[in-house]
């Protein structure tokens, strides 16, 4: 897909942070609910838990993991613009929430294979 | 444009909002031309009902702004050799504004926007009283200089994705003046600035994305002025002023 | 569309949330070693007043957070408005706080 003309990386720290949050909430209803058959059908979330044990859907979940972790550190990021001293190092920093997001949730990939 | 090419490849939007259409022209190239000299020679030489909008040529009145290649500028202060190298040039009316006809947005919006944020001096004085003395390294008042280079050209307005979704969203322009005059020692309008700003289209709908830093032709930072108008209407939340 | 007593929600559920997430993402990288099981997941959680608090305020904070988000996103990429928005923000975090707080009791009361 080309880059729209108005891009610059500001502009994709907004995405980022747009996708990542809106993928979570859509994602939350089903987490939410597959939990919450623990105790009724305890059987149901085991037969998920070894679905995810595939490949594939470790993949998926090393996406997931790396939404939640981009959209902290880049909300933590805003959350600095908005109420701390101005920095002009806004390129920078979400930079390095990208990439501390990109290194925890290789961190957890690592764990889960 | 390589040295061989001796035409620009243009397309012009035409027409208004309601109807719309592209017109192709092949302008001759020159060396140092820019957008506004294309714009200028397709209305003199190629088809005079072209409408645009211009009058001061360098760069102080904030008249000629358009879309070109999809990007919000100065025509008259962008160089076709900077925008396009390969001599192909889309130019359109200002994005995110109704258009009056071709390349002429209806600025009314922008503007009513700017008198809706509270963006107009509040006197705090009279003619009778003596001058006020102001001390430029005050950080207060260095805060307010960074946005006076204003002078409304729009390409903030422009590059904004938060207004092209939220048509009621005061823009970058009309917030940066009102964080200027909050800023103001001279202005005594604050509690109505706050007010304004903190409404539905209010400060609070940027989402800091920073196109209008990225375009702005004055090096202005728009987004840097909202995020403080953001951190005053906050603490005048925790101040028990639900309404700023 | 957002005004000031939206915009203060938000960015207070999320800071709330930033020592939630960084608490969860430190259990899942914790608990995904060796995989995962019911029994695991209800071992961990059941009868702890800890884990009830950590993840009750979370869903509560996230169901405020997520159902302004999406208010935002659904005015300006669908044009939303008025009760529609109204109604799709609060039946959004009416739906997120049920379906939440109902696995956070499934898994911690016991």
């Amino acid at each position: 897909m080309k880059a729209p003309a108005r891009s610059h990386p500001l502009w994709f720290a907004f995405v980022l942070h747009r996708v990542s949050g809106l993928g979570l909430a859509l994602f939350l209803p089903a987490h939410f609910w597959l939990l919450s058959q623990a105790l009724t059908n305890p059987a149901r979330l085991d037969g998920f838990l070894a679905f995810a044990e595939m490949p594939l859907v470790k993949l998926a979940e090393f996406g997931l993991v790396f939404l939640l972790a981009v959209h902290m550190f880049g909300g933590l990021r805003l959350l600095a613009l908005e109420f701390l001293p101005w920095s002009d190092r806004q390129k920078t920093l979400a930079a390095g929430a990208a990439g501390v997001a990109f290194l925890i949730s290789t961190t957890f990939f690592l764990k889960a294979i | 444009m390589t040295a061989a090419q001796e035409t620009l490849d243009v397309t012009v939007h035409r027409g208004t909002t309601r109807g719309a259409r592209y017109d192709s022209f092949q302008v001759p190239a020159h060396a140092s031309q820019t957008v506004l000299d294309v714009v200028s020679w397709i209305q003199q030489f190629a088809d005079p009902t072209l409408s645009y909008r211009f009058a001061c040529r360098v760069g102080m009145c904030g008249s000629c702004a358009m879309m070109v290649n999809g990007t919000p500028r100065w025509t008259c202060r962008t160089h076709i050799k900077k925008v396009a190298p390969d001599g192909k040039l889309l130019i359109e009316p200002l994005r995110n504004l109704p258009v009056i006809k071709d390349l002429a947005a209806d600025m009314d919006p922008f503007f009513d926007k700017w008198t809706a944020a509270e963006a107009q001096h509040h006197p705090s004085q009279t003619r009778h009283d003596p001058i006020e003395p102001i001390d430029p390294t005050d950080a207060t008042r260095a805060e307010a200089d960074l946005g006076v280079e204003c002078i409304n050209c729009a390409i903030c307005y422009a590059a904004c994705d938060t207004v092209a979704g939220n048509p009621d969203y005061l823009g970058p322009a009309a917030l940066q003046r009102a964080w200027t005059l909050l800023n103001d020692s001279r202005d005594d309008g604050r509690q109505s600035i706050l007010d304004a700003v903190s409404g539905t289209g209010g400060c609070h709908n940027c989402h800091s994305m920073g196109s209008c830093a990225q375009y702005c032709p004055n090096d202005l930072n728009p987004m840097r002025a909202i995020a403080g108008l953001k951190r005053e209407t906050a603490k005048s939340f925790f101040k028990g002023k639900r309404n700023a | 569309m957002l005004d000031l007593r939206l915009y203060m929600l938000q960015r207070l559920t999320a800071l709330v949330m930033a020592p939630l997430v960084l608490g969860h993402l430190a259990v899942m990288i914790y608990a995904i070693q060796g995989g995962l099981s019911t029994a695991e997941i209800l071992g961990r959680t059941q009868g702890s007043a800890l884990w009830f608090a950590f993840y009750g305020l979370f869903v509560i904070a996230v169901s405020i957070h997520a159902a302004i988000g999406l208010r935002v996103i659904a005015h300006e990429w669908l044009a939303l408005k008025g009760a529609a928005l109204s109604l799709l923000t609060w039946g959004a975090c009416a739906a997120l706080l049920f379906l939440g707080l109902s696995a956070v009791f499934v898994v911690t009361v016991p």
